[in-house]
């Protein structure tokens, strides 16, 4: 938490988004958030809607979303919570953007199941595209940031850019995903290899009936059962 | 292996028919249909039937320790919850799916694959408790598996099976999802409460226990994902089943992870207590480099100590076993490094992890974490003098223990395995880098 970033609260924030307000289905949606809690707990909601938030913020500058000090006010009113609780939250959790990032944030995992299985390569690969750790290209397309765990330790190394997962990377794939997301089109999700989720390259080593019918095993719970 | 209970009776690989989550790779369909064909919610209420107190006693039976790391009795952990309410305050169940654990990846696949089997075992094990509600608190990161977690909640709600007379059973319960936001503190319980109640993580002192004042103040309880989903099936075929894998004490099957320098990392649901090098040979094809290139392992996620080589190799994989090596099974996170690894690296970046993962809340932990890492970053280039392992090793005698939860303890013993197992290669770098660049004493 000491590699907190500086917080835009300037003028220009304020004018920009001191009129901040949920869209019509937005609003909808924190209703909904809200009545998951018991009635005067609503403080628990400050996460979700902080999210909802930054997405909203995210949609109006088509960007991956941030925080300005406005719109974390605007939940604390919402919420009756005063703003440092809300400001206390937003900065406590990674994923709350403190400052504005580019369309794609390009989040690549460098704890050490990755980086066993060559995350190096991958930060290579960002680091040749153009893209600088902290920071966003000039053209405004990429957030590059290198985080923790993001527990697909068994699909390293791996990146998450904005909802998504890419797994299974070497140089050449991260190098093509992120080229295929300049020229605006959408790479595969998940492994870039040939592999079924987790389960091990080449096909399952367990459960074969699986893969081809939703196979039920009850009718064999009973069989040699002799352990 | 002095105090590891008797070897033995590993009885071959698990066969199919006994797998818990047979969807784990999500060749089919998670949805609610799809669930159904394979077992899930088949006459539930037919399980609650039992009664909440012979749901707790075939729990305590089937001899299952909880899956998040600790290994605490499932049964026993739920019978510490009140029978019946004295003040009006509800009983809340709170799951934990924050899966952080670098190492970890087993509760993601059960939730986008199979979210039924959990949210089955949440009525089972709220009903069993006497809870009102469950809160499942999924990490931020896992995108997409709270879009299925969401939207298996909502299948189960209209087809009756949770919400007012859950399958029937007269009995009423809610689920909820909270989604978390990046913060690998709010998988210890307490602060995961605090999260949910719309604060920092930052863990509580205990006492009181979550069992007498949790979330909102209520008694409540924190399971692990898997402990929770794999509730259904052991009431389906039993406790003897159950007891059925595994050596004593350690019984059950279990998701393990294997990560790293295997050929075909994977996740797999196989018998506690089979061999290491039975795991890896049959589902990983092989150490990569071959058995020889074996360096070292860490067994159960990043916050238990490595273990090398030879040491492992033959080990079995559980509680007991591993903790006889001076490890842990911890989450069943296998991290596997071979000799090509730069192992003060690897441990290293581990620090890195816990410095940004702290909290803090408590001094040893904040400013030891990075004072830890620090050092271990010159350890790693060499750049240091050879009595700073000892200090080092030291320091991380002071953090452990002395912090409010075990985030301090978890940052230190990955440190002290290293040095216990790789003090000569942490030496030889101080060597070699006094060698190369003469220290600045000698100019004087």
């Amino acid at each position: 938490m000491a590699d907190a970033v500086h917080i835009p609260d300037e003028a220009e924030t304020r004018a920009r988004w001191g009129a901040f307000e949920w869209t019509p289905e937005n609003a909808e949606q924190a209703k909904k958030v809200i009545a998951r809690y018991p009635a005067g707990r609503q403080q628990s909601a400050v996460m979700p809607l902080l999210d909802l938030a930054q997405r909203q913020v995210g949609a109006e500058t088509q960007t991956n979303g941030w925080l300005p000090v406005p719109v974390m006010e605007y939940i604390g009113r919402q919420l009756d919570m005063p703003y440092m609780r809300v400001y206390e939250v937003a900065t406590f959790y990674t994923m709350y953007n403190l400052a504005p990032v580019g369309r794609y944030h390009v989040q690549v995992c460098g704890t050490t199941p990755c980086m066993l299985r060559g995350s190096d390569d991958v930060f290579a690969a960002c680091k040749n595209k153009g893209l600088v750790k902290g920071g966003t290209t000039p053209d405004g397309l990429f957030t590059l940031n290198e985080v923790e765990c993001l527990g697909a330790c068994a699909n390293a190394p791996m990146v998450q850019i904005n909802d998504d997962n890419f797994e299974d990377l070497t140089y050449d794939s991260t190098i093509a995903i992120l080229e295929t997301l300049a020229a605006g089109g959408q790479p595969k999700i998940g492994p870039q290899i040939d592999r079924q989720t987790s389960a091990p390259e080449g096909g399952p080593t367990t459960l074969k009936e699986m893969v081809g019918e939703n196979h039920d095993y009850r009718g064999q719970w009973n069989e040699g059962a002799t352990a | 292996m002095t105090d590891a209970p008797a070897p033995a009776p590993f009885v071959g690989p698990l066969s199919d028919k006994d797998r818990i989550f047979t969807n784990v790779h999500g060749f089919q369909d998670w949805g609610v249909d799809a669930a159904m064909k394979r077992g899930d919610w088949d006459n539930t209420k037919k399980l609650m039937e039992i009664g909440q107190d012979a749901i707790i006693d075939t729990i305590k039976a089937s001899n299952l320790r909880g899956r998040g790391g600790a290994g605490f009795p499932t049964g026993m952990k739920w019978s510490f919850m009140p029978k019946e309410s004295k003040d009006g305050r509800p009983s809340f169940l709170v799951i934990n799916a924050d899966e952080s654990e670098p190492g970890s990846c087993k509760d993601r696949e059960i939730i986008r694959h199979d979210p039924h089997k959990l949210i089955e075992g949440a009525l089972i094990a709220g009903f069993a408790m006497r809870a009102r509600a469950a809160y499942i608190y999924i990490r931020g990161e896992f995108i997409y598996e709270a879009k299925v977690l969401f939207a298996a909640v909502e299948q189960a709600y209209e087809k009756g099976f949770i919400g007012k007379n859950a399958c029937g059973s007269g009995y009423d319960f809610d689920v909820f999802v909270h989604r978390g936001a990046g913060a690998y503190i709010c998988g210890e319980e307490t602060a995961q409460i605090e999260s949910i109640e719309g604060k920092k993580g930052q863990p509580r002192l205990k006492p009181p226990f979550p069992a007498g004042a949790g979330l909102y103040g209520c008694p409540t309880t924190v399971n692990n994902v898997e402990s929770i989903a794999v509730a259904p099936t052991i009431l389906r075929r039993g406790a003897a089943w159950f007891n059925g894998f595994g050596r004593e004490n350690n019984r059950g099957t279990k998701l393990f992870q294997i990560s790293g320098h295997v050929n075909k990392p994977c996740v797999v649901e196989e018998s506690m207590s089979i061999p290491f090098r039975e795991l890896i040979d049959r589902h990983c094809g092989g150490i990569r480099g071959g058995w020889d290139n074996l360096l070292a392992v860490i067994p159960g996620g990043s916050s238990v100590p490595l273990v090398p080589a030879k040491e492992i190799m033959d080990a079995p994989m559980d509680f007991d076993g591993l903790r006889a090596l001076g490890s842990g099974l911890g989450t069943a996170a296998v991290i596997v490094m071979d000799k090509s690894t730069d192992i003060v690296r690897a441990i290293s970046r581990l620090s890195y992890f816990y410095k940004h993962e702290s909290c803090g809340q408590c001094t040893p932990c904040r400013e030891g974490t990075g004072w830890m890492w620090r050092v271990m970053e010159r350890l790693r280039t060499g750049d240091a003098d050879q009595s700073e392992i000892d200090m080092l090793f030291q320091v991380t005698k002071q953090v452990e223990g002395h912090t409010i939860c075990a985030l301090g303890d978890a940052a230190a013993w990955p440190i002290q395995g290293l040095i216990r197992h790789f003090r000569p290669e942490i030496e030889r770098r101080i060597n070699e880098n006094k060698g190369s660049a003469p220290v600045m004493e000698a100019a004087e």
